[in-house]
């Protein structure tokens, strides 16, 4: 019998860095050292994050798993937690339960292209198995990263794009909405520009995320290109309570996104996509 | 009866005495009860507190009860409470959050401070209820240690259902009126007594102080003959006990919006539900900034916060509300647990102000559509 872990653990913000106006990121260290010894993750997998007397939230972890002593969050202040969690400085200290779902299938995708696809605004699900990949770059295919932001201002982690961009066998396309944005950005959405990834189809894994509506083009958009569709990933989102299937929030479907998920491949969750309000 | 050992017999003069015992064997006790116009699970001090010659007539939206000549204890079906409350609590405490001086945050779990209860009276679809709900907060790789400290705490004394209302369709759902397993002591109410049997050790302990005399044959065919007419009178009967193929690519269905147009979303179904068991965490108010405590509270798939992401409920409109209870209800719980989330006992029927009937919304569904072959 194992017992869920119920209550939060405590967390000290190690560093806190700032990666666009509204997006900050705190590298954690569990104080506990037992805990510390014993937290395992993968990437795709999330924590939910407690900021003291206000509440808690669902936040992927963005870090690479064989970094046992820091992990990562990278989060956009919105609402009510994720404002308070903005104000946090080092040396503060959070709770955090987790690591909770189903990641990334990276066992799977050794020996192949990885497309990794994000729009909108969130694209931290895929951050921790993009510095999987980096990490382990020789036991990858060629990457190709395509990513969506609203504004140029959106995106984070400029440096490392640029530097990403400068590896072999790795290609980035970013793309805005923003009229006449300047090299290296492609306007328009990520869609439109799937044709020009330098990857072999049959053999690609894709990883997805971001709004419904673009995972959802992009799936149908990359089957034409000949990807089959079993080899298409995608993180959901879903209200989470709890975090680990006992609150009934996070279902879609049969589904309890924070147990089954968030990673789900498309052959398992695409007739739900297409369905309004599930 | 069912299977076990040969049932004795509990002369009704020595009901006091199965209190009593149970109080002396360290148990609070709780048992039906009339409280503001129904028949509700209340701490009980003496037999003589129990329901003695009530019935009740349920129909879709409505609750009453009657007089009857018999002067049995519990010759009534379910009134809106069920075993729900007494493992998942409409509020229960989770853990709290202690900022101590040095800045860190020291967090424990709150342990449900209970003492052993006895439950009298519980039916059969009660039962089966908290052996589904068990099957989700006592998953095999994860247990809920506050659900569990709770369910571990109950003795449950069950009484065989001989009077179903209109509203309950056990005997389609397979979950009553008899209660086959997971009591730990079983009664069957005849005029003058009970016949009475143990399912477990503890049920054992309770049966032996108690001074019993062989049942007579022929009470024991009387009892199944009366067990019998619950199960067949049942005035309804859910089309198939797994809806998956029936619900399966039926999700823009214009019946949805029929029932839509009736339901007022306000969740009295999910409250009533002894297998509902979602539920939303928050943070209580405290005087103190230092201290905080979470709790989880009852929350229920008809209101927008359920299905809140990014500022906006996914399910929008009260027909998709509507659907998430009821195909979550009678198809998904299939997937999820292997079997219904429903078991027939007619709380959401009788309970709903507007009258929607579970049984007769979902038989909608599986009559083959006009004009398809
Ligand atoms: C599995 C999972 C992983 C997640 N990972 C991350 C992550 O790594 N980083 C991260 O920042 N978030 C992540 N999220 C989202 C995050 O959980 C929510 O943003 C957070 O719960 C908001 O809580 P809050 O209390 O700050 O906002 P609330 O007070 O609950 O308020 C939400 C309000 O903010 C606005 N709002 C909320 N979310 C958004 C949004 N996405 N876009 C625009 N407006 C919004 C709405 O107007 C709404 O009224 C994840 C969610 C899930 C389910
Ligand atoms: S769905 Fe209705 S009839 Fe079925 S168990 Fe729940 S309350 Fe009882
Ligand atoms: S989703 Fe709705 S029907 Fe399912 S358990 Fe939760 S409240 Fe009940
Ligand atoms: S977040 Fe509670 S069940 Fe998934």
């Amino acid at each position: 019998m194992v017992s869920r872990s119920g209550v939060p653990m405590e967390a000290e913000i190690v560093e806190r860095l700032q990666e666009s106006e509204s997006v900050f990121t705190l590298r954690l260290r569990l104080l506990d050292e037992q805990q510390r010894h014993n937290y395992r993750f993968e990437p795709g997998q999330f924590n939910m994050v407690y900021l003291h007397g206000v509440g808690e939230v669902a936040i992927s972890i963005v870090s690479d798993e064989s970094n046992r002593h820091l992990l990562n969050h990278t989060i956009r202040a919105v609402g009510r937690v994720t404002r308070g969690l903005e104000q946090m400085q080092k040396g503060d200290v959070i709770g955090l339960r987790g690591p909770f779902g189903r990641g990334w299938p990276m066992e799977q995708a050794r020996g192949r292209d990885i497309v990794i696809i994000t729009g909108g605004v969130g694209c931290a699900p895929v951050v921790s198995a993009l510095a999987h990949i980096n990490r382990r770059r020789k036991h990858f295919g060629r990457v190709a990263i395509v990513e969506g932001v609203r504004h140029r201002r959106d995106l984070i982690y400029p440096d490392r794009f640029a530097r990403w961009q400068r590896m072999d066998d790795t290609q980035i396309l970013l793309c805005t909405s923003e009229p006449s944005a300047p090299w290296p950005w492609h306007t328009d959405r990520v869609t439109e520009h799937l044709g020009k990834m330098d990857i072999d189809p049959s053999g690609a894994l894709v990883l997805l995320c971001g709004p419904e509506g673009m995972m959802i083009s992009a799936a149908r958009v990359l089957q034409e290109l000949g990807i089959d569709e079993s080899s298409i990933w995608l993180s959901m989102e879903r209200n989470m309570q709890c975090g680990e299937g006992f609150c009934g929030h996070c279902q879609i479907g049969s589904y309890f996104v924070c147990r089954d998920g968030p990673v789900f491949n498309w052959t398992e969750i695409r007739e739900l996509l297409a369905v309004k309000g599930i | 009866m069912g299977n076990g050992d040969d049932p004795q017999f509990l002369p009704l003069t020595q009901l006091e005495r199965l209190l009593r015992s149970l109080r002396d064997a360290g148990y609070d006790c709780i048992g039906p009860q009339l409280k503001d116009g129904a028949i509700l699970y209340q701490s009980l001090e003496s037999i003589h507190d129990l329901p003695h010659g009530l019935s009740d007539l349920q129909s879709p939206g409505s609750y009453r009860l009657t007089e009857n000549q018999g002067g049995r204890l519990f010759d009534w079906a379910n009134g809106p409470s069920s075993l729900k409350p007494l493992i998942f609590p409409p509020h229960e405490n989770l853990w709290r959050a202690n900022k101590g001086s040095d800045g860190g945050i020291e967090f424990s779990s709150y342990t449900p401070d209970i003492a052993p209860l006895a439950v009298l009276g519980v039916r059969a679809c009660d039962l089966a209820a908290m052996e589904r709900m068990d099957h989700h907060f006592l998953r095999p790789e994860k247990q809920d240690p506050w659900y569990r400290k709770r369910r571990e705490s109950l003795l449950l004394i069950v009484v065989n259902c001989s009077h179903p209302s209109d509203n309950c369709f056990c005997t389609s759902t397979g979950t009553g009126p008899e209660s086959r397993s997971g009591y730990d002591l079983r009664l069957h109410e005849l005029d003058d007594g009970f016949l009475i049997d143990a399912a477990t050790d503890r049920g054992e302990e309770i049966l032996q102080k108690l001074e019993l005399s062989p049942a007579a044959q022929q009470m024991v065919e009387e009892a199944k003959e009366e067990l019998e007419r619950a199960a067949t009178v049942q005035g309804q009967a859910v089309a198939v006990d797994d809806f998956r193929p029936i619900f399966s690519g039926r999700e823009d269905d214009p019946i949805w919006e029929r029932i839509a147009e009736r339901c007022l979303g306000c969740g009295n179904c999910t409250a009533v539900c002894p297998t509902c068991f979602c539920h939303r965490e928050e943070k209580i108010p405290t005087l103190s900034l230092d201290s905080s405590t979470h709790q989880r509270v009852w929350d229920s798939c008809f209101t927008a916060e359920h299905s809140m992401l990014h500022g906006q409920p996914v399910r929008r409109e009260i027909r998709e509300r509507y659907r998430q209870w009821l195909t979550h209800k009678l198809a998904g719980w299939h997937d999820q647990f292997g079997e219904s989330g429903c078991v027939g006992c007619g709380r959401c029927i009788t309970w709903c102000p507007v009258g929607i009937n579970l049984v007769a919304e979902s038989a909608a569904f599986a009559v083959p559509e006009e004009g398809v072959e």
